[in-house]
């Protein structure tokens, strides 16, 4: 088979992949809540079955809604499943793995919310606007931390390309490096406020004093509302694949590799997603939301750590080159 | 050699990023706790430097700030803070996040500066030097962002970490200096503790906004 043909399937089968698993990442993160809450929890399987009830349903849209009301989740899914398709999960050249630039993919997620935050004023609610108004609260801090952590990513690996950093970390030798672990810290901050778990938000509760991504998509139903969570999904598969794309890229299959090495790429990654879901829900079990006004401080710790790793990687650099 | 960079490189960041949290805290035994961890932190950077710059003298060193400042003062200023009766205080009197934005500048501030001036030096001392002058001047920052003395003392204390960290990447520091430096320390903790509880014997309080009226600060 001609490489180019290669690479554009492996492009095709990572497209779907992200797609598939999405639903069922989520789901582990209930199951897991679930299971250590003692509760019996929801099979996996729920997440699917939920998309699919949505989808049947009846959309109902408000009379004041305008166009943008109908086309925000579309855009929001569209948006949202680039940005998951684009993040090396478990091959380095695929097809379009030029355009796996993180400064791109920190703009995709961003017109993404920006869009979603749009559809929530759309109506005129006062709970869209509220949870609009929350949510780019919200994105104004944790946006910045995420840019300093790509910055020092990019300045350590020397290029701003998700594939040609993973590739770079992954021919290092191991070594302790204090700058890294600060942005991992800063960029899983970033990743919990961006996917309303559960420090900043709570995903599970519809009370409308803590809300903040539910409010904003209150008035969405039927296929609408279907696509909003799966965006929430891919979302939540994004950032877990980019945390474990920079940080723990063992296993992943170089540039150039055939099928044999995407397959042992696939089993990390799965496994990587697994963790990654365990981890969110040991998480959210163990620690209280917190109050929104206490969120600024959170995520000022990430762009604190994040800039504290830019400053030493800057030392390291101009100490030992 | 790129390994013992590495790990001192961990340590004097844990430092920093240590100090940080010092600034963040704000509740009074929480600011007590960081301050120990980070006298730990400066320890096991201090044993790793004796042991990869093979200068035994410096495991004592290290012995001091582990026994003095990471537990002998903390238990002392524990006692103080509870005689006082201030361990449930909330403290802020600037905001957090202007206090952190603040430090941060500083720290941008003091690796440029020892950078800039310090081109000919080896390695190891310049990334000692750089972080150390930026604990200092966070431990300057906890000084002037709390009113209550004791977080006073405790942002002294953690000046007084720079310092050795300093001391401990530029070679010269006799062991002499070391010492009288600790016990110095000890010293200035037994006069701020007479201090402390003089300032509340007299104005009942050991906020030291307390102090303005009888220098005429306030109308």
């Amino acid at each position: 088979m001609p490489d180019a043909l290669l690479m554009l399937l492996g492009q095709g089968v990572q497209m779907l992949l992200v797609l598939t698993i999405a639903p069922a990442i989520t789901g582990l993160v209930r199951l897991t809540k679930a299971r250590l809450m003692r509760r019996q929890g929801p099979p996996l399987l729920q997440a699917y079955r939920d998309l699919v009830k949505l989808v049947h349903k009846e959309s109902v849209v408000a009379e004041s809604a305008s166009w943008l009301f109908r086309v925000a989740p579309y855009m929001v899914f569209a948006l949202t499943w680039v940005a998951a398709a684009l993040i090396p999960t478990f091959a380095a050249g695929l097809m379009f793995n030029w355009a796996a630039d993180a400064i791109a993919l920190v703009a995709i997620l961003g017109a993404a919310r920006a869009t979603l935050a749009l559809a929530g004023m759309d109506v005129g609610t006062s709970f869209g606007g509220l949870g609009s108004s929350r949510e780019m609260m919200i994105a104004t801090l944790a946006e910045p931390a995420m840019l300093l952590v790509v910055l020092t990513l990019s300045v350590t690996a020397g290029s701003t390309r998700l594939p040609e950093v993973a590739s770079f970390f992954l021919n290092q030798p191991l070594a302790v490096r204090i700058s890294l672990a600060l942005a991992l810290i800063a960029l899983i901050i970033v990743a919990m406020a961006e996917n309303a778990r559960i420090p900043v938000d709570n995903p599970a509760t519809h009370l409308e004093l803590t809300m903040v991504h539910e409010a904003m998509v209150l008035e969405y139903s039927g296929r609408h509302l279907a696509m909003v969570e799966a965006a929430a999904q891919l979302r939540l598969v994004a950032y877990i694949a980019l945390i474990a794309c920079l940080f723990v890229p063992f296993g992943m299959a170089p540039a150039g590799a055939g099928p044999v090495a995407w397959l042992l790429g696939l089993v990390s990654f799965l496994a990587k997603m697994v963790a990654g879901a365990m981890m969110l829900g040991i998480w959210e079990v163990a620690i209280a939301k917190m109050r929104v006004f206490r969120v600024p401080e959170f995520l000022g710790i990430a762009f604190i750590f994040a800039f504290l790793a830019i400053l030493l990687t800057f030392l390291t650099k101009e100490l030992i080159g | 050699m790129t390994h013992t960079y590495d790990i001192s490189h961990f340590l004097a960041g844990l430092m920093l990023v240590s100090s940080f949290a010092l600034i963040y805290q704000d509740r009074i035994l929480a600011v007590l706790q960081t301050f120990a961890i980070q006298a730990i932190v400066l320890s096991v950077a201090v044993a790793w430097e004796a042991w990869v710059q093979d200068r035994p003298h410096l495991f004592i060193t290290a012995g001091l700030a582990l026994g003095l400042k990471g537990l002998v003062i903390p238990y002392a200023l524990r006692r103080m803070i509870f005689r006082l009766g201030v361990h449930r205080d909330v403290e802020q009197v600037v905001g957090v996040g202007f206090a952190m934005l603040c430090g941060l500048g500083l720290t941008a501030l003091s690796l440029i500066l020892v950078l800039k001036s310090t081109a000919s030096a080896p390695s190891i001392a310049r990334e000692g030097l750089a972080i150390a002058l930026a604990v200092i001047l966070l431990g300057i920052l906890v000084m002037i962002t709390r009113r209550n003395a004791v977080t006073q003392i405790i942002g002294f204390m953690s000046i007084e970490n720079g310092l050795i960290l300093g001391a401990t990447g530029a070679r010269g520091m006799p062991l002499v200096v070391e010492i009288s430096v600790a016990f110095s320390v000890l010293i200035a903790l037994f006069v701020f503790a007479v201090f402390v509880f003089r300032i509340r014997e007299r104005f009942d309080t050991v906020d030291v906004e307390a102090l303005d009226e009888v220098r005429g600060d306030r109308r």
